[in-house]
């Protein structure tokens, strides 16, 4: 970890037009809940299937993607990673810290908002907000890393993200129950199950292959782009 | 008994050696087997647009690895070796800046991530360097390009490096700022460091560097100061003109000798095509005097780097 590069990263993050991104999706969701709590739209039902499709199943990837990408691929598109790069600094020690902002915006834009727009619908009822949000939270973790791989590993990191996301976690994860052993998002409602008792929903992935996953991932995507990242190419104009 | 071993060239601290490198992208070979040793002092690096000037600096400073051959820095591997940055200060011809840093925030961020031991006082110094500490607290995004590229220097400078790469570092900047990065650089090669640029612009070659290395087309044209690469170029006459009190008479005398291949009387003086350089030098004064003619003027027309460059970009048919 190191705090010049984060201090770098988060200003790139916070000081942008990313960061409307960030905020915006988030908002979003607590607005949806913030209706549909007016609308007396508030049942536990209700809840899970917000959570489900719109708060792990849409905003958690998007945000995964914004965050895991936008800390290192812009950097590496317009060069300004050489910055950093031609620096006595262990590139992995990079890729690390730049994970690890990732993971903390994952944390306050992702886990957090998706703990209010629960508990804005129906409190801490069945422990739909604790689970949806601790899902959330080790799910947006996971996405931050394979996102940042992504970032180093190619220069079309969002249209694969987006891919990934939409195609197949979204429609063949619907259609193929063998694609959702091998999705985030399952991952992160199989965690949400755990802790919840809510009998609105269950998750199709088991929990003891959920959070082996996302460690195993987590750790694999990060030590790939600590490694690609020393072996980056960067050339100039000519 | 103490065994002094001297350290060959390439392994000496500041030395920048290249081994058979080359490099290529698929079928496309950019740089082709090039072999050179950069030592301490201003080197320009010369060579038109696509000549590989680029990809062999980027080798040299680690961003890019060599598809065949080594590059090294003080006898260490450069390519995946981040220790090396110790030495080296890289200012890169792209933009590569953060536009919502100020100034100031830029270069200290450049110490503090070499963990220098008083990275406000090295980041002054950097930015007074390169006379920026007026603007210092400016965003870098409201920077004119010269300006960017003096705190990128300033950057590059902060942690005192043995070895400076300069890619096309007077790009953008207006007259007063270039002379005075031009100074600095001739400066810093003075004071012992390892400075080489790239440039295509040859008045800026001509004016900081002492020596110059030439690619063409992927090659290593040329090496060396370039008045001695001219006069290495045997398969070209030397082109000189004279001026003397009798231009006619010194012609006639000066033809007689094989070392003039051709003598031509223009409105200027006397324009003579000299195949042996060193011969026709010391035959000059001496021919002159036997022919009671007085030499007021004698200037080799082809000597500068421009035209050295024409040759070696431009070979005879």
């Amino acid at each position: 970890m190191n705090t010049v590069v984060a201090d770098i990263t988060y200003r790139a993050m916070l000081g942008r037009k990313r960061i409307l991104l960030l905020v915006l999706l988030p908002l979003a969701l607590i607005a949806v809940a913030g209706l549909l709590r007016l609308i007396g739209g508030s049942s536990e039902g209700t809840a899970v299937t917000l959570m489900k499709s719109f708060a792990v199943g849409t905003i958690l990837p998007l945000l995964g993607l914004v965050a895991g990408t936008g800390v290192i691929a812009p950097e590496i598109e317009d060069g300004t990673i050489m910055h950093l790069l031609s620096k006595p600094i262990s590139r992995p020690v990079i890729a690390f810290t730049k994970f690890v902002v990732a993971a903390s915006l994952m944390a306050l834009f992702a886990a957090l908002p998706t703990f209010l727009a629960a508990y804005l619908l129906v409190q801490n009822e069945s422990g739909i907000a604790y689970g949806f949000a601790l899902g959330a939270l080790f799910a947006g973790i996971a996405y931050a890393a394979v996102f940042l791989l992504l970032g180093v590993l190619t220069r079309h990191a969002v249209t694969i993200g987006v891919i990934y996301a939409l195609i197949w976690e979204g429609l063949v994860g619907g259609y193929v129950p063998g694609a959702r052993t091998f999705s985030i998002q399952q991952w992160a409602q199989s965690i949400a199950d755990q802790v919840s008792s809510s009998a609105f929903f269950k998750a199709d992935v088991s929990i003891g292959f959920a959070v082996p996953a996302i460690v195993v991932v987590t750790v694999a995507a990060l030590l790939i782009a600590g490694q690609r990242l020393r072996s980056l190419s960067l050339t100039g104009e000519e | 008994m103490t065994v002094t071993t001297v350290p060959t060239v390439a392994t000496r601290p500041g030395v920048v050696q290249l081994s058979g490198v080359s490099r290529w992208y698929g079928n496309v070979v950019a740089v082709n087997d090039v072999t050179m040793t950069i030592g301490p002092g201003v080197t320009g690096l010369l060579g038109p647009n696509g000549a590989g000037k680029s990809t062999l600096l980027h080798i040299m400073a680690g961003f890019l690895a060599p598809s065949n051959g080594t590059a090294t820095l003080g006898g260490q591997q450069i390519w995946r070796n981040h220790d090396i940055y110790r030495h080296i200060g890289l200012v890169p011809e792209r933009e590569g800046v953060y536009g919502f840093l100020t100034g100031w925030q830029f270069v200290l961020s450049a110490a503090r991530l070499h963990r220098l031991p008083n990275p406000d006082e090295a980041a002054t110094r950097a930015l007074d360097l390169v006379e920026m500490t007026h603007a210092k607290d400016r965003r870098v995004e409201t920077y004119s390009k010269g300006m960017r590229q003096r705190v990128k220097v300033a950057a590059a400078l902060v942690h005192d490096p043995h070895v400076l790469l300069l890619d096309e570092p007077f790009n953008g900047m207006d007259p007063r700022q270039r002379l005075h990065l031009m100074d600095l650089v001739r400066r810093m090669g003075a004071e012992g460091r390892t400075i080489l640029f790239s440039s295509h612009i040859l008045e800026e070659v001509e004016r900081v560097a002492e020596q110059i290395e030439v690619m063409v087309a992927g090659r290593h044209a040329a090496s060396g100061d370039y008045r001695e690469i001219r006069r290495r170029m045997t398969d070209r006459p030397h082109i000189f003109r004279v001026r003397s009190s009798d231009d006619r008479r010194l012609a006639a005398a000066l033809i007689a000798d094989p070392s003039s291949g051709a003598v031509s009387l223009t409105d200027g003086g006397l324009e003579v095509q000299a195949l042996d350089f060193g011969r026709f030098t010391r035959l000059l004064p001496r021919v002159a005097r036997d022919a009671g003619v007085r030499l007021w003027q004698v200037s080799p027309t082809d000597e500068d780097l421009e035209s050295v460059f024409s040759y070696l970009i431009q070979p005879r048919a």
